[in-house]
């Protein structure tokens, strides 16, 4: 459930239920929790597996540190890092992430996996993410493949003389 | 498992520094071993698919580093495999640079014009074509729109693409599906094959030392085919000549260690590293001032919203690539494909009032993706890089599988390099916000420091033994028999993709590879007759292990 606020706050989505706590709800559409980002986290191809006990731990222990130094009280019937608004979230990830942290080369790498999630899919094949309706992939656009599961833009180009070469460009197409 | 082997040259690295020498010693008549850690991928290997695991993750490998993180390739076929194909030549005044040093970084011998030759030769081999407006991606078409619409000119980038066979899919880093692009297991790979060269793909090199008669022994240990943090197991191999070309953030690794067998290596081994002082801008795109203010439609009606079609960088700037522009002011722009995930993490919101590269505003240009236009800087950097102590085995400690490691490289820009990157941000912005086109933001340094997938330096050439690890043949000061020829070898940032100006210099190298094995009594002659060209990279060659 940390993991999952974690990832939220990164590439945040809509809740997935009446209620649901780890997603804030803080955006429209699924974010990086609906696009599968603990199934990232878990796959054994990763490399995260063995560590995200740990990094629950030490989120909830910064986000416990956090309410301390900002006055807040936390609900107790949900983790630490869960119990903070989205905008609490927010602003304790900054921290953990920016050069100045300790532990800032932990945190990136969770952010980018929840990126990821969202952005490619990468816990499954992107043919499948597609036709599942993956909702990062399906919120940036990407073009769904031909029949065959590949990818084929016939038109390609606007096809005219855009800008004059550099006048010192060589035969072979090259800089001088 | 223990396995000792002899040879008469053992080649590290199958990219361009590497198969080059393959092939032209193959072709020579020299016994020849090539050692990749990657795997051997070609054709339906190359998925378009972003889930781990498939070629995408394995064809690569991203090392962190302090300061500095490395994008490179991992399989038989190296570089050329996920690169983009994009091959212009270096400039003429980046053959003059000198950069803080005071005094010119390249060799005397090595100049613009001693280099065509070399560079032809490459371009017959591959082979490079140039571009025509017609192949001009709407993302090119869309920069060079741009630069015309500011004053500038712009240039359609020669590439190693064969036009008849690309889909403009964009899935060209993970390898080329169809086989347009015209990697090197189109050409020199085959072709070094045919001459008896074996390829040894999941063999990845720990170190070298000597062997009683003057040669080299070559110590390897084999990895899993999935897992590349498993060990397999580990032999031997002799050779009288060794060619390392493992990569500009492998190759200083592999001969640091090798250090306490070899004896005290040049002090430029692995120092010196360049990124091609390389940086990124996305521009998120105004559609209805594209339409507006540049003119630009496409069939379907849409004015851009193409980020995903193409074949990676198709057209480029090059109106500051000036020789009378002092050094760190000088700087290529190319319009650039980088897919979601790598491509989207580190960019950045404009006018953000929150997090700029996470967070709600983040979400919101990430749902205009297809209005994106990347920007690629290739500047003047300051070498700055150095490498620590090499890990217990590879070139880094492997954290996921495959892809993800992280390595000794060490580097903290200069202001040389801060200047330069700044000017070459406002260039892009001065470019593309004219009339409001877009909104453009550089890609953070913030969460990982700088970036690169152009490495270069770690081991360069030079007339200086204090400043570059190499003579101007490639051959380790020191270490006779030992050569490198691969990006570690090239002196400073290109301002433009260095990949054709790599395997000229490893051209360029081969007749002094061949005089010193002839020396060292191996039966070979210079060939210099282009590889045959291959039609399909999907040729599976006995490995004789």
């Amino acid at each position: 459930m940390t993991l999952e606020a974690f990832a939220d706050t990164i590439i945040p989505g809509e809740r997935r239920w009446p209620g649901d706590r780890a997603v804030a709800g803080a955006a429209t559409g699924g974010g990086a929790v609906a696009s599968g980002a603990l199934d990232l986290l878990v796959s054994v191809e990763g490399g995260m597996a063995g560590m995200l006990d740990t990094l629950a731990v030490g989120l909830d222990d910064q986000a416990t540190e956090y309410a301390r130094r900002t006055g807040l009280t936390l609900d107790p019937a949900v983790p630490p890092f869960v119990a903070l608004s989205f905008a609490d979230r927010t602003a304790l990830t900054s921290e953990l992430v920016a050069p100045a942290h300790p532990e800032q080369e932990l945190w990136v790498a969770l952010a980018m996996f929840s990126v990821m999630a969202w952005d490619t899919g990468a816990a499954e094949h992107t043919v499948d993410a597609l036709a599942a309706g993956h909702p990062g992939l399906v919120q940036i656009g990407f073009t769904p493949p031909d029949a065959d599961g590949l990818w084929r833009f016939p038109n390609f180009s606007y096809g005219r003389v855009l800008a004059k070469s550099h006048p010192d460009t060589t035969p072979t197409g090259d800089p001088a | 498992m223990t396995t000792t082997d002899s040879t008469d040259v053992v080649i590290i690295g199958s990219g361009f520094g590497g198969s080059i020498p393959a092939y032209r010693l193959a072709a020579g008549g020299a016994r020849v071993v090539v050692l990749e850690r990657g795997p051997w991928l070609s054709g339906e290997d190359f998925d378009h698919d972003f889930k781990f695991g498939s070629s995408s993750s394995r064809a690569f490998e991203f090392t962190m580093g302090d300061g500095m993180n490395v994008l490179g390739g991992n399989c038989v076929g190296g570089g050329s495999v996920v690169y983009f194909a994009a091959m212009p030549r270096a400039p003429r005044f980046t053959f003059e640079r000198q950069g803080s040093i005071g005094k010119r970084l390249w060799p005397s011998a090595v100049h613009r014009a001693a280099l065509d030759p070399w560079y032809d030769a490459v371009a017959e081999s591959l082979p490079i074509t140039q571009n025509d407006w017609p192949d001009v991606t709407y993302s090119g078409g869309l920069w060079a729109a741009a630069c015309n619409h500011a004053g500038r000119t712009a240039n359609p980038v020669p590439a190693a693409i064969d036009k008849s066979k690309c889909t403009n899919c964009n899935w060209m880093m993970s390898g080329c599906r169809f086989d347009a692009k015209r990697s090197l297991l189109l050409n020199y790979i085959p072709a070094a094959v045919e001459h008896g060269a074996q390829i040894r793909p999941l063999h990845e090199v720990q170190y070298i030392s000597r062997t009683p008669d003057n040669g080299y022994r070559v110590h390897f240990n084999t990895v899993d085919e999935v897992d590349y943090r498993e060990v397999t197991g580990s032999g031997t191999i002799d050779a009288k000549i060794v060619i390392v070309a493992a990569g500009a953030v492998a190759t200083p690794v592999i001969l640091q260690r090798s250090e306490e067998a070899l004896g005290a290596m040049p002090s430029a081994v692995g120092r010196h590293f360049s990124g091609n002082g390389e940086r990124l801008n996305t521009a998120i795109v105004n559609e209805d001032k594209v339409r507006e203010v540049l003119g630009l439609s496409r069939p379907d009606g849409k004015a851009y919203e193409a980020y995903q079609i193409g074949k990676g960088p198709v057209a480029a700037s090059w109106d500051k690539l000036d020789g009378n522009l002092p050094e760190f002011s000088r700087h290529s722009l190319e319009q650039l494909y980088f897919p979601p995930g790598f491509g989207t993490i580190l960019a950045q919101v404009p006018d953000a009032t929150g997090p700029s590269w996470f967070g709600l505003e983040k979400k919101e240009i990430l749902r205009r993706w297809q209005s994106w236009l990347t920007i690629f800087i290739m500047s003047e950097d300051d070498n700055e890089g150095v490498f620590g102590p090499p890990p217990p085995t590879g070139n880094g400690d492997r954290i996921s599988q495959q892809l993800l490691s992280r390595g000794a490289l060490r580097y903290r820009p200069t202001e040389n390099t801060l200047a330069g990157w700044e000017r070459a941000d406002a260039d892009v912005r001065d470019i593309l916000e004219r009339d409001g086109l877009s909104r453009v933001m550089p890609w953070t340094n913030d969460p990982i420091g700088a970036y690169t997938v152009h490495p270069l330096s770690s081991c360069r050439i030079g007339d200086d033994p204090e400043t570059s690890a190499l003579d101007d043949r490639h051959e380790l000061r020191g270490h006779p028999g030992i050569f490198v020829t691969d990006g570690s070898s090239v002196p400073a940032g290109l301002t433009v993709n260095p990949a054709f100006t790599i395997a000229a210099l490893a051209e360029r190298a081969v007749p002094g590879i061949v005089e010193a094995a002839a020396a060292r009594g191996v039966p070979v002659r210079y060939v210099d007759r282009p590889p045959a060209h291959a039609t399909s990279s999907r040729i599976r060659i006995p490995l004789g292990v």
